[in-house]
């Protein structure tokens, strides 16, 4: 084991190169370029025996990345916004095909007008693809939770493209210490890629042809199924990673200081990480609050939060918006609790565009939900209204 | 290679969905011979991606990869660096496509993997529409063909396609017909054998789309090679060469048939002629003619000069 004090990106380059990819076909896109630049000097150097592909536009990436797993290699590839964007039509095609492909997406502001700071609004916009999607906090998250989508991915029981969102520079350009296990290990850990099917001359296989009416919902329900295998998997390997390594970030969600918990505050990525030192805070002030990071939105943890939720009062946090709708946890977590009469659903919609959301912030909006001063939706700190 | 001296051995199977007599089919069919059972089909949308057929069923016998319309040439390239993994470089990497998914929609993913010296073989199937759609227009339907789209005729003339990828110096180019098999028998053959990209274009006259009965295909075929509305040509190490009938039209040797026996016998161009003749579109499409023939006896006296 060794410690590696890097950025997000660097570490996310890091992970792919000891996860040993066959293939990587990558097309740079700020704030995620310096995963496509490391990884291009990992196999210029040497120190990656991997196929580097430097395409033409980001729909090439994600059908080559489709190509070479179809045809039995590990894949792995890096994007972000309007690159995640521009793949929309292959994110479905990856998943429908039942393919493993590993993404790193830095989650970006989406334009008109340009912007590169972080928001969330880029992957949750892919939420139907099929794609399982986690969200990290921190770079030792991004590292371990890398490695451990590639054991998930190639499961048996999952086969599923799997993407690992991060924040736009408050991660992928900050260092922070990360422990590196020992390649042995890794590979110990994540042995080489056996596909399920593949493109082979000795079993020529026509992948992809007409789908009658009568079979695709079939299809889609393999796929949902898979999904809820992931629930169970999710947990089973970060748990089995923590034995071996010694690190650990939750499973579907991270609970903090949840226990005792009257008000939970909600969210994803590096707000999540924040709203710890908002809890410690309150805590100190002497309220009961908690937190639940929710680390993984596909599948979402309905289960899980109908526990969590019991007899509470959630405050979540989006860096998100589905325009007409609201902030997805919030939107998806109010579902998940329809039904359920002892628990209460506040939703914040909070630093889009990559405006700064401070502890003091998250402090703020759950003292508001505990003096029954806010209403069941807001937008955070708008210029317009002065703030919510 | 004579006809009936051709491989024996099928990889495309009776019971494809196409129109009955589909020389798109058919030409798959000698293609594949050519190319053998170590060979990967890569498919974007098209006639061709229907005519697979429904799952569980497939009329192929080699594997084949079905993609999206413009992806043709990106699915290709992660098939060829994985198959560089895995030890299998000889294996033959081939997309299969429209002109529609070639000319226009896929022209970025081609162009790409041209760029990057991508090791496969685009076939592009130009039956001059997008034939899967209903016979809309595509970027290789010539000036004044009626098509979905364009119900007085096209206005503009087909790009050029060849030429663009001339421009990135591939390899191995060369156009073929459906109705001369031998020559692009020899073609697909010749492509195999060369290392990086290879672009063949086979001309595909389409009876529903055209507006022509269905045992006329390859007569019409051959019209279009005989009046050089299509030329046979290849292009190998930078050097330009014609091949039979065309490469007579080209030295003088013969002359061409007049073009108007080409339209005449198809319905997509009827309104050039009938209830009366239009005389300024019919000369704009001879004038294109000439100029393409004047730059191909251009190209080729400066490469012997
Ligand atoms: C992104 C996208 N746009 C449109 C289509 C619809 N579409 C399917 S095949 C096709 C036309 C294909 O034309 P061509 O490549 O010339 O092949 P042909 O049908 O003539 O065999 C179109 C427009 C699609 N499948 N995908
Ligand atoms: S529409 Fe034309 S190209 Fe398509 S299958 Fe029928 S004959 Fe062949």
């Amino acid at each position: 084991m060794t410690v590696m004090m890097d950025t997000g990106n660097r570490i996310a380059a890091k992970a792919a190169q000891m996860a040993k990819p066959e293939v990587v076909a990558a097309y740079p896109i700020t704030p995620q370029t310096v995963i496509v630049e490391e990884i291009a000097r990992y196999v210029q150097s040497g120190q990656l025996d991997a196929e580097y592909i430097c395409v033409e536009s980001e729909h090439t990436v994600m059908t080559a990345s489709i190509g070479a797993s179809a045809t039995g290699v590990r894949t792995f590839t890096a994007t972000s916004a309007h690159g995640l964007a521009l793949m929309h039509e292959m994110l479905h095609w990856a998943a429908l095909a039942r393919l493993p492909i590993v993404m790193v997406n830095v989650n970006r502001t989406l334009g008109p007008g340009w912007s590169i700071w972080a928001d969330e609004t880029d992957s949750v916009a892919q939420r139907d693809t099929g794609w399982i999607q986690f969200y990290c906090s921190g770079n030792q998250e991004i590292f371990d939770t890398v490695i451990q989508a590639f054991r998930l991915a190639e499961n048996r029981e999952i086969q599923l493209p799997v993407m690992i969102n991060y924040d736009a520079f408050i991660l992928s350009h900050t260092s922070m210490p990360v422990e590196i296990p020992d390649q042995e290990a890794i590979d110990e850990f994540l042995p080489k890629f056996k596909p399920f099917w593949q493109l082979d001359t000795d079993n020529p296989i026509t992948h992809g042809n007409l789908v009658s009416e009568d079979d695709y919902m079939d299809i889609r329900y393999g796929m949902h199924l898979a999904h809820e295998n992931a629930k169970k998997l999710i947990p089973e390997i970060a748990l089995e990673w923590k034995e071996t390594f010694g690190t650990y970030h939750g499973g579907l969600i991270e609970e903090y200081r949840c226990q005792d918990a009257e008000f939970i505050i909600m969210a994803m990525g590096a707000i999540g990480a924040e709203a710890k030192l908002s809890v410690d805070n309150l805590r100190s002030e002497g309220h009961r609050v908690g937190l639940a990071r929710i680390r993984v939105i596909r599948p979402f943890p309905n289960e899980e939060i109908q526990r969590i939720g019991r007899g509470r009062t959630l405050i979540v946090v989006d860096r998100n918006i589905s325009v007409g709708s609201g902030g997805a946890v919030f939107t998806e977590t109010k579902s998940a609790l329809c039904g359920l009469n002892d628990c209460r659903v506040y939703g914040f919609v909070a630093g889009l565009g990559g405006r700064d959301v401070t502890y003091e912030d998250l402090a703020d909006m759950t003292r508001k939900v505990m003096n029954n001063e806010a209403s069941e939706t807001e937008w955070w700190d708008l210029k317009e209204t002065g703030g919510a | 290679m004579a006809l009936k001296n051709l491989p024996r051995e099928e990889f495309l199977f009776p019971g494809a969905a196409a129109c009955p007599g589909c020389v798109g089919c058919l030409s798959l069919r000698i293609a594949l011979k050519a190319l053998g059972k170590e060979t990967i089909l890569v498919i974007p949308a098209s006639c061709t991606a229907s005519i697979e057929g429904y799952f569980p069923k497939t009329p192929f016998n080699v594997p084949v990869l079905t993609i999206a319309f413009e992806a043709g040439a990106a699915g290709a390239s992660g098939v060829s660096a994985a198959l560089k993994r895995l030890g299998k470089d000889e294996t033959n990497v081939v997309v299969w496509a429209g002109d529609g998914g070639t000319y226009d929609i896929g022209i970025q993913a081609l162009s790409g993997a041209v760029e990057r010296g991508t090791h496969f073989i685009y076939i592009c199937y130009n039956n001059e529409i997008y034939s899967n759609t209903g016979i809309q227009r595509s970027g290789a339907t010539p000036f004044g063909a009626w098509t979905t789209t364009t119900w007085t005729g096209k206005t503009e003339h087909r790009k050029d396609l060849p030429r663009i990828l001339m421009a990135h110096e591939i390899p191995y180019l060369a156009t073929a017909s459906a109705s001369y098999v031998e020559d692009l028998f020899r073609k697909v053959q010749r492509a195999k054998t060369i290392r990086g990209s290879k672009y063949i274009e086979i001309h595909i006259p389409c009876a529903p789309g055209w507006r022509f009965p269905m045992d006329k295909t390859i007569e019409i075929g051959r019209l279009a090679v005989e009046t050089g509305a299509w030329a046979l040509f290849e292009y190998e190490n930078g050097e330009l060469t014609f091949n039979g009938r065309s490469k007579r039209i080209l030295e003088g040797q013969v002359e061409p048939k007049p073009i108007e026996d080409y339209m005449k016998t198809q319905g997509r161009f009827r309104h050039l002629f009938e209830p009366r003749r239009d005389e300024e579109r019919l000369t704009e499409i001879k004038r294109h003619l000439e100029s393409d023939w004047a730059r191909f006896r251009k190209q080729v006296q400066l490469q012997t000069a």
